[in-house]
C-alpha cells in the first residue's frame, strides 16, 4: 500500500517536472517523441536514483557523525585507521551497481547505432550559422535559419513563444518512419541536436556522420546547434515538423514546386526595384550578421561593404566571364572565412543580393550597376 | 644534498641572502618562490573571476544587454584558460613549493634554480595570454578546447595563447621534474614512502601525471600552428586530415589534466580532516591505491569528451565501461574520508569547514560525472549547461574551495598569525552558499535542452539563469572577504605558534611559524 503510494506519487511529481517546451523551472529531461529518447529518459532515472540514494546515505554517515563526534559535546577521538573488510566491501559493492548500470546502457548505444532499414534518408550539413537540409530521395533542397527577429535579440520588440528557437524553413518528417540522417558541415564542426529525439551528431566538415529517428508522435520539436562554432552559435536553432505521412507527401510535393518557380528566377528580365528589395531580404538574413545590417563589417575580420571596392567596381571582364576577386566571384566562391554561396542561394537570392549591396547600403555602383539571374545562372 | 654542502651553507648562512626586488627574481627558496605562486594564483583567479561576472550579467536575462556574441565567446574562453592554467593549477604549484620540502624534513627542492625559472615562466606566458585581448581581432574565442577548424579561423591570439600554453607546460614539466626528484632523493631518514604525508603522495603522482600530459597538449598545439601557418592537413579533411584527431589528442591530456587539478586537492582534503578530527587518516595504504589507480585510469577514458563526435561502438562501449570504473576508486576515497571523522572528536575551525564541504560538494559533482558517463545519458547533456554545473562542482567546490581550505590552514604557518576566523568562516558560509545557488541550476537548465558557450537563450531558460546570476555576483563579492581575510593576516594578527592546531602532525609543525628562511638545514630523524 505505502509502496503503491510512493510510486505513484513519484511518477506524478516526474510528470509534472518533464513539462512541455515552455515549462520553467523544468528539472528534467523533455518528455521523449522516439522509443531512443524514452530509453534515455528511463536510464536517466534510474542512474539519479542510485546517485540520489548513495548521496543520502554516505551523507547521513557524514552529518551524524559531525553533530555526535563533537569535541564540543566531548566525544573522545577514537585511534582507528583501517579496517579491511569493511573497506573490501565498500570497494565490491559500488562496482557491482555499476556493472548493472553498464547492461541497459549498452543495449541502448547498440539500439542507436543501429541506422539499418531505413525509410527515408536527409542529409544535414550545418554551416556557420544555418543549417541546410536535402531530401535525397526527392530532390528537395533547402536552407533553415534562425527567423527570430534582430529587434527581439536587442530588446527593442517583445520576446515571442519560441525566441531562438523558430526557423524559416523547418525540416518536416512523417511520423513513424525511421528516417536515416546524414550530418556533415561545410566550416567548422557543429551539432545537430533535438532533445525530444535524444539525437545529438556532431557534424564534421569532410566527414558524414549517421544518426537515425523514429517520431511517435506528431508535433513541433525544437533543438540547438550543440558544438560551438564561431559567434552565432546560439543563433541556429534546428526546428523538426513531425507530421502524418499525406501531410509530409503534400508538403515535399510544395517543395519541388517553390524549387522550380526558384529556378525559374533566370529566366525573364528583373527590374532594379524587384532586385533591391529582394536583395535586402537576403542580405539581412544571411549577410548582416557579419557585415552588419547598414554594412560597415567589423574589420579587420569582416571588410565593411559600403565603399568596398568589390561592391563598386567591375564584375565582367571585355570576354563577359566575371573577373577574379570580382562581386560574382566573391559570392560564388567565397574567399578565406566568406563562404562560397553558390550552393546555398539560388540565382535570383545571388543576384538580388548582389544588386542591393552595389545600389544601397551607402553604395551608387556606376559600373555593371545592376545583375540579372541569367547572368548567375550562367556564371556557374 | 650532502652535508658537506650542508655544513658549507651553516657557514656562510645570512650573508648572500639578498634583499628588495632581487629576492624574488632570484630566488632560490621554495617558501618564496611557493608565494609567488600563491599571489600569482590569487591575481588571476580575481581576474578571470571578473571574465565570469561578465559571463553571469549577460545571461542574467534572454536578449542580448551588454556584450555582443563574439565578445561573450571571448569571455568564456578566457575564463577558462585562465582559470585552468593561471589560478587552479599554479596555486597547487605554489602548496607543493612551500609543503613539500617542509613535510619530507628536506631544507629546499632538488632543484632550487629549476624552481625558480618554473615559477617565472608564468609571466611572459601570463601576459601573452592578456595581451592578445588587444591584438586585432580579440582575445581567442574558440573555447578552452580550441577544436579546429573554428580555432583555424581565430587571429593572432590564437597563436599568441599557443605560445603562451607551451611555456606554460614547461614551467609545469620542470616543476613536475623537480617535485619528483625531491620526493625520491631529499625525504629525512626514517621517511618511508609509505611514511609519508598523502599531500606529498598526491603531488608526487600528480607531477607524474604532468610529465606524461603536458607534451602531448604541445603536440596538439603544435599540429594546430603548423595547420594554421605551415601548410600542414592535421585537422583538415581536403588535406587528408581529420578534425577529430585534435579532438583525440587534446583530450588525451585534457583528462589526466582535471585529474591534475583535483589530486593536490585530495591531499590538502586528507592532511585537514584528520587534524580536525584527531584522527588518523583512515586506510591510509587504500588511498595510496585508489589515487595511483585514478592516476593510471585517467589516460585510459579520453573519449567521454567526444561522446557525440560519431566514434564506433566499440569505441563507445570501452571509454563508457572504462569512465564508470573510475568511479569505485574515487569513491573509495571519500568513504575513507568519512570514516576518518567517524568517531572522531571534531572541531569546525575554517580550514575544516571547507574540507566537509568539499566531501560533499565534490561528492555530488562526481555523481553528475557518473551522470554523464552513462553514454546515451551523455547524449542529451554533453554541451549544455549540465556539463557546466558537473565541472564547476569538481573544480570549485572540489579543487577551488581545497585551496582555500588549505590556504586557511597553512597560513598560521606561512605567516606567524592566526588569521580572523569569524571573518574566514564568514567567508566560507558566503562562498559555500552563492556557489550553489549558481551552479545547481544549471543541472536543471542542461536537462531542460539549454546548450553550452551561447549568450543568449530561450524564454523557458530565463528563471534558472536569472538565479544563477545573483549566486554568480554574490559569489564573486564573497572573495574579496577572502583578500581581505589573507592581507590581514599577513600584516598581523593573533601569534601562531609552531603547531597552532591541536590534532595536527607532521614535520611542518616542528618548526617555528613563520617559518624561517631555510629550515631543517640538518634533516630530522623520523620514527
Amino acid at each position: 500500500m505505502n509502496k503503491r503510494i510512493i510510486l505513484s506519487l513519484g511518477s506524478a511529481l516526474m510528470s509534472l517536472v518533464s513539462g512541455g517546451a515552455n515549462a520553467e523551472y523544468a528539472l528534467n529531461l523533455r518528455a521523449p517523441a522516439t522509443e531512443i529518447a524514452g530509453q534515455i529518459y528511463d536510464l536517466h532515472m534510474i542512474i539519479l536514483w542510485v546517485c540520489a540514494i548513495i548521496f543520502v546515505l554516505v551523507f547521513s554517515f557524514m552529518f551524524y557523525s559531525i553533530f555526535k563526534h563533537r569535541q564540543s559535546v566531548g566525544h573522545e577521538a577514537a585511534q582507528f585507521h583501517e579496517n579491511h573488510v569493511v573497506e573490501i566491501v565498500w570497494t565490491i559493492i559500488p562496482a557491482v551497481i555499476l556493472i548493472a548500470m553498464a547492461f541497459p546502457a549498452t543495449k541502448t548505444i547498440f539500439a542507436m547505432k543501429d541506422t539499418s532499414a531505413a525509410d527515408m534518408s536527409v542529409k544535414i550539413t550545418g554551416m556557420q550559422w544555418k543549417w541546410q537540409y536535402d531530401y535525397l530521395d526527392q530532390g528537395v533542397q533547402f536552407i533553415s535559419t534562425l527567423s527570430t527577429p534582430e529587434d527581439q535579440i536587442h530588446n527593442k520588440a517583445e520576446k515571442g513563444e519560441n525566441y531562438l528557437l523558430e526557423v524559416d524553413n523547418p525540416m518536416v518528417v512523417p511520423i513513424n518512419k525511421k528516417v536515416r540522417l546524414l550530418i556533415t558541415a561545410k566550416d567548422v564542426i557543429h551539432a545537430w541536436w533535438i532533445p525530444e529525439f535524444g539525437v545529438k551528431q556532431d557534424a564534421i566538415p569532410g566527414f558524414i556522420k549517421e544518426a537515425w529517428i523514429k517520431v511517435d508522435k506528431p508535433g513541433v520539436y525544437r533543438g540547438q546547434c550543440a558544438e560551438l562554432c564561431g559567434q552565432a552559435h546560439g543563433y541556429m536553432p534546428i526546428v523538426v515538423e513531425a507530421v502524418e505521412e499525406e501531410k509530409y507527401n503534400i508538403w515535399v510535393a510544395s517543395q519541388k514546386e517553390a524549387a522550380a518557380l526558384a529556378n525559374a528566377g533566370a529566366d525573364r528580365e528583373w527590374t532594379k526595384d524587384e532586385l533591391i528589395a529582394g536583395g535586402k531580404v537576403v542580405y539581412e538574413k544571411n549577410c548582416a550578421v557579419c557585415h552588419q545590417a547598414n554594412g560597415a563589417g567589423m574589420p579587420p575580420a569582416f571588410p565593411a561593404i559600403s565603399g568596398s571596392k568589390i561592391a563598386l567596381g567591375a564584375i565582367f571582364g571585355p570576354d563577359g566571364k566575371y573577373l577574379p576577386d570580382s562581386h560574382i566571384d566573391r559570392l560564388l566562391n567565397g574567399k578565406g572565412v566568406m563562404p562560397s554561396w553558390k550552393a546555398i542561394l539560388n540565382d535570383v537570392e545571388i543576384a538580388s543580393v548582389i544588386t542591393y549591396t552595389r545600389q544601397a547600403l551607402g553604395n551608387s555602383a556606376v559600373v555593371d550597376s545592376i545583375v540579372q539571374p541569367a547572368q548567375i545562372k550562367a556564371s556557374r | 644534498m650532502s652535508t658537506a654542502v650542508l655544513a658549507h651553507d651553516d657557514e656562510h648562512h645570512g650573508h648572500s641572502q639578498p634583499t628588495g626586488i632581487m629576492r624574488w627574481i632570484a630566488s632560490t627558496n621554495h617558501k618564496d618562490i611557493g608565494t609567488m605562486y600563491l599571489w600569482f594564483s590569487l591575481t588571476m583567479f580575481m581576474f578571470a573571476g571578473a571574465m565570469a561576472m561578465g559571463i553571469r550579467a549577460e545571461l542574467f536575462q534572454p536578449g542580448l544587454q551588454f556584450i555582443e556574441p563574439l565578445q561573450f565567446n571571448r569571455l568564456t574562453t578566457l575564463h577558462g584558460l585562465i582559470m585552468i592554467f593561471g589560478a587552479i593549477m599554479p596555486a597547487f604549484v605554489g602548496f607543493a613549493n612551500w609543503q613539500v620540502p617542509l613535510m619530507i624534513g628536506a631544507p629546499d627542492m632538488a632543484f632550487p634554480r629549476l624552481n625558480n625559472m618554473s615559477f617565472w615562466l608564468l609571466i611572459p606566458a601570463a601576459i601573452l595570454l592578456i595581451a592578445s585581448i588587444f591584438v586585432p581581432g580579440g582575445a581567442v574565442a574558440g573555447g578552452w578546447t580550441m577544436y579546429p577548424p573554428l580555432s583555424i579561423q581565430g587571429g593572432m591570439s590564437v597563436d599568441m595563447s599557443i605560445l603562451a600554453l607551451h611555456i606554460m607546460g614547461v614551467s609545469s614539466i620542470v616543476g613536475s621534474i623537480n617535485i619528483i626528484t625531491t620526493i625520491f632523493n631529499m625525504r629525512a631518514p626514517g621517511m618511508t614512502l609509505m611514511k609519508m604525508p598523502m599531500f606529498v603522495w598526491t603531488w608526487l603522482i600528480t607531477a607524474y601525471l604532468l610529465i606524461a600530459a603536458m607534451p602531448v597538449l604541445a603536440g596538439a598545439l603544435t599540429m594546430l600552428i603548423t595547420d594554421r601557418h605551415f601548410g600542414t592537413s592535421f585537422f583538415n579533411a581536403a588535406g587528408g586530415g581529420d578534425p577529430v584527431l585534435f579532438q583525440h589528442v587534446f583530450w588525451f591530456f585534457g583528462h589526466p589534466e582535471v585529474y591534475i587539478m583535483i589530486l593536490p586537492a585530495f591531499g590538502i582534503i586528507s592532511t585537514i580532516i584528520p587534524t580536525f578530527s584527531r584522527k588518523p587518516l583512515f586506510g591510509y595504504a587504500s588511498m595510496v591505491y585508489a589515487t595511483a589507480a585514478i592516476a593510471i585510469l585517467s589516460f585510459v577514458v579520453w573519449a567521454h569528451h567526444m561522446f557525440t563526435t560519431g566514434m564506433p561502438v566499440a569505441g563507445q562501449l570501452f571509454f563508457m565501461y572504462s569512465t564508470m570504473l573510475i568511479a569505485v576508486p574515487t569513491g573509495v576515497k571519500v568513504f575513507n574520508w568519512v570514516a576518518t571523522m567517524w568517531r572522531g572528536s571534531m572541531t569546525f575551525e575554517t580550514p575544516m569547514l571547507f574540507s566537509i564541504a568539499v566531501v560533499f560538494l565534490f561528492t555530488l559533482g562526481g555523481l553528475s560525472g557518473l551522470v554523464l558517463s552513462i553514454l546515451p545519458v551523455d547524449i542529451q547533456l554533453q554541451d549544455t549547461y549540465y556539463v557546466v554545473a558537473h565541472f564547476h562542482y569538481v573544480l570549485f567546490s572540489g579543487s577551488a574551495m581545497a585551496i582555500m581550505g588549505g590556504v586557511y590552514y597553512w597560513l598560521p604557518k606561512w605567516t606567524g598569525h592566526m588569521y580572523d576566523e569569524k571573518l574566514g568562516k564568514l567567508h566560507f558560509w558566503m562562498t559555500t552558499i552563492a556557489f550553489n545557488i549558481t551552479f545547481f541550476p544549471m543541472h536543471f537548465t542542461g536537462l531542460a535542452g539549454m546548450p553550452r558557450r551561447i549568450p543568449d537563450y530561450a524564454l523557458q531558460f530565463a528563471e534558472f539563469n536569472k538565479i544563477s546570476s545573483l549566486g554568480a555576483f554574490a559569489l564573486g563579492l564573497s572573495q574579496l572577504l577572502f583578500i581581505y581575510v589573507v592581507v590581514k593576516c599577513i600584516h598581523g594578527g593573533a601569534k601562531a605558534g609552531a603547531s597552532p592546531w591541536e590534532g595536527a602532525h607532521g614535520l611542518e609543525w616542528t618548526v617555528a611559524s613563520p617559518a624561517p628562511f631555510h629550515t631543517f638545514e640538518t634533516p630530522p630523524i623520523v620514527k
